[in-house]
């Protein structure tokens, strides 16, 4: 299929969203997503570095005037603190994913030793039905096991969401709370 | 002082109390009920008004908030009471207007057992709410209503929904009063950037044809004598959007009338004539819009609004001015130098002239045939010295009532219009009377609407709401039947209306009514009317097949005008 101008424009972003702890914001955030019909591509949510402080990693595929406007809208929601969105050359980011195959198959394959020295994978437990291997990195690299592994045979196969560190030297969440916290005291005052 | 221990139901009275209410709008049932229990005990400082549906609740509570300036309340039960007021809450959202919604919730131990009466209203509400919370425990009473009163109320204002579990309302608490007046991951103070104020003034300074476009935010803010300063000195022409009709008095020079589809000629034709368009407080809806691509491209665009995530939202500005507009307006008018723009302010004429000509004369002074709407609202805002408030319903009496309705006090209008919600009008006209107690209420609605939620004249019934309803009866779904005129080959589907006696009806509710069709006797109606104390319809047969005209058509080049069919 030829590709419209529109999907030329289109590109991986990564969006950070740091929350307060407080349920249900989960479910604002994703249904901005679902107003729009973007999809998001991985998902992944976890306490942050800051006490009380959770951080969404969000990736989407769309064109950055799209992915401006729903950030804009994810600053809206009362309690989250801020919302960033990345290209793949501003973040270090990383996936895991775990592989489940026959160990038999995996015997009889091509040497295991190649395979993990390859991809730098991991066994994490061998027994006599099957063998889970874990490998860390980017996407490409996860489905070139998995298109290896796959041609032995895979019992299962799962994948984690993005989880991203921004490469650049401002720490906007710091900067934020920093400010925050003057703006806070000064009406306190 | 050592803290009072008390019921969660008190707790709640005692927090609304705090936050200064002094009118509830609700309707009481079984989760709500200790609520209501206690309710008995503060008839002297909370007056609540019964409505007759939750709907009815939720919409007084916006005509409330919208004349009042203050935050409306509502209290409703669980499950199908939540879900009546589910319309006015999303009203609210669209209008940015000012709600805490309360609404009963089975006790903690039975949510997510399908349990009479429960429904999911925490994430039902999440769209279409600024905040919603649920209070699960009558320790979190004072501290969540503060929190809804705060968020509900400053910054681009919005409706809150605080969804009260049953086991919290009967529960004992230490209460003490609470106060929130900081949010970390809320700002409605926006800090101003020094440098937009700088480059907004240049470019308004360097301007030959500026046009500013005005939204509610300038009446939220309070802003009006702001606005007025802004466009004297650098001497702007202004549009108005609907819900900023009384942003700025109706008769001021610089007044240039309605934008959008259903308004004026010439705010909509200049829009694409101007070389600096200015808007403030508004949030380019595509019924002021039209299609964007066509919309104000030859001009500089500079956007004041509190609202971050309007930036760029529709329209992309040369300028945002991100902060509340009545520290934004004088900061930059502070700038701008005093200027003269009389040949360009001039310049709206001719289409003054040609809307005149082609549609105003003809609707507000028909010679023969039916009493138009027009000159039904026309003599209305005249015997009322252009001094009442504004209410309507939604179709052709909301457009008709906002192109000729005139204003000369701010908050004056009370229409939906972002959800464009039938019904709204007499529940909305109920609670402006009680938002602006001293001034006259005057609703306009047509025979569609007004039954959708006629049960309202139980409320004013019992409180004497003194609504004057004007209600302009073409015995059609009339805005829908004009678009079936326009665009679907006159094939009236389903908009032909059988309509009750409506004098009956209002008989029945004891409030006084006159019906007419005939010209001569109108002004006298309406003296009748205006005179009456306290309530009053009076129903007006009007042109059965007329349309609101001009009409840009939605999604085409609002400067372009249709007149005629």
């Amino acid at each position: 299929m030829e590709k419209t101008a529109l999907d030329i424009d289109k590109k991986i972003y990564t969006i950070n969203v740091y929350s307060e702890n407080i349920a249900g914001l989960l479910n604002k955030i994703t249904n901005i997503f679902t107003r729009r019909q973007l999809n998001i591509e991985t998902l992944s949510v976890s306490a942050s570095s800051i006490e009380g402080i959770h951080k969404y990693t969000i990736t989407t595929v769309t064109d950055e005037a799209t992915v401006d406007k729903v950030t804009r809208q994810m600053e809206k929601i009362i309690d989250v603190l801020q919302a960033h969105y990345y290209l793949d050359d501003e973040i270090i980011y990383q996936e895991i994913a775990l592989y489940k195959v026959p160990t038999d198959e995996l015997l009889n394959g091509p040497g295991i030793e190649q395979l993990v020295r390859k991809h730098n994978a991991r066994i994490m437990e061998v027994n006599r039905t099957f063998t889970v291997i874990e490998l860390t990195g980017h996407p490409e690299d996860t489905e070139a096991l998995y298109a290896e592994l796959s041609e032995i045979g895979l019992y299962q196969f799962v994948r984690s969401g993005r989880i991203a560190i921004t490469k650049s030297p401002v720490e906007r969440l710091s900067n934020f709370l920093a400010n925050i916290k003057k703006i806070a005291d000064k009406r306190n005052d | 002082m050592g803290k009072e221990i008390i019921k969660g139901s008190e707790a709640l009275m005692r927090s609304l109390i705090h936050e200064g209410v002094d009118c509830i709008f609700g309707y009481p049932g079984g989760a709500i009920m200790p609520v209501y229990d206690s309710l008995m005990d503060h008839t002297d400082t909370l007056h609540h008004i019964l409505v007759r549906h939750e709907q009815g609740a939720v919409h007084a509570a916006q005509g409330y908030a919208r004349t009042s300036g203050r935050v409306g309340t509502c209290i409703v039960t669980s499950g199908p009471g939540a879900t009546n007021a589910i319309t006015g809450i999303g009203d609210a959202m669209l209008d940015s207007t000012p709600l805490v919604v309360i609404t009963g919730q089975v006790a903690s131990s039975l949510l997510g057992s399908d349990a009479f009466q429960e429904i999911d209203v925490v994430s039902i509400t999440q769209p279409i709410s600024k905040w919603s919370y649920q209070i699960r425990h009558a320790s979190d009473i004072a501290w969540a209503v503060a929190r809804a009163f705060y968020i509900a109320g400053t910054g681009r204002p919005g409706p809150v929904v605080l969804d009260f579990a049953k086991n919290a309302q009967i529960e004992m608490t230490e209460y003490e009063p609470f106060n929130i007046e900081f949010i970390r991951g809320y700002n409605p103070w926006p800090s101003i950037s020094e440098e937009s104020v700088q480059e907004a003034a240049k470019i308004i300074n360097a301007a030959r044809k500026p046009f500013a476009v005005v939204g509610q935010g300038v009446e939220l803010a309070g802003a009006n004598a702001e606005l007025l300063a802004l466009i004297e000195k650098a001497d702007i022409p202004v549009g108005r959007t609907l819900l900023g009709l009384s942003a700025l008095p109706s008769g001021h020079p610089l007044n240039k009338g309605m934008l959008g589809m259903h308004g004026n000629l010439g705010p909509n034709v200049k829009t694409n004539e101007c070389d600096v368009l200015i808007a403030i407080g508004m949030r380019f809806d595509d019924r002021v819009t039209g299609d964007l691509k066509t919309y104000a491209k030859q001009a500089k665009v500079i956007h004041f609004d509190i609202d971050p995530a309007e930036i760029g939202k529709n329209v992309k500005p040369t300028v945002a001015v991100i902060g509340n507009c009545k520290l934004t307006l004088p900061a930059v008018t502070a700038l701008v130098e005093k200027n003269n723009h009389r040949e360009w302010i001039d310049s709206f004429i001719p289409s003054e002239v040609k809307e005149h000509d082609l549609v105003i004369h003809s609707e507000l002074y028909p010679e023969q045939g039916p009493i138009t709407m027009g000159e039904v609202v026309s003599k209305v805002t005249e015997a009322t010295r252009d001094h009442a408030v504004l209410v309507t319903d939604v179709g052709q009496n909301q457009m008709i009532a906002a192109r000729y309705f005139r204003f000369t006090e701010p908050r004056s209008v009370v229409t939906s219009g972002g959800l464009g919600t039938m019904g709204f009008g007499l529940p909305a006209a109920i609670g402006a009377t009680f938002g602006a107690p001293d001034r006259t209420v005057c609703l306009f609605c047509g025979d569609g609407g007004l039954q959708m939620t006629i049960q309202e004249l139980g409320t004013i019934l019992e409180s004497g709401a003194p609504v004057k309803i004007i209600l302009l009866n073409n015995s059609y779904l009339g805005m829908v039947r004009q678009w079936q005129e326009l665009f679907f080959n006159k094939r009236y589907s389903c908009t032909p209306m059988i309509n009750p006696d409506f004098g009956k009806i209002a008989e029945a509710y004891n409030i006084p009514s006159r019906r007419l069709h005939l010209r001569e006797e109108l002004e006298d109606a309406i003296r009748e009317m205006l005179t009456t104390d306290g309530p009053f319809l009076l129903e007006v047969g009007v042109v059965k097949e007329s349309n609101v005209f001009p009409m840009a058509p939605a999604g085409q080049d609002v400067s372009v005008m249709m007149f005629d069919c």
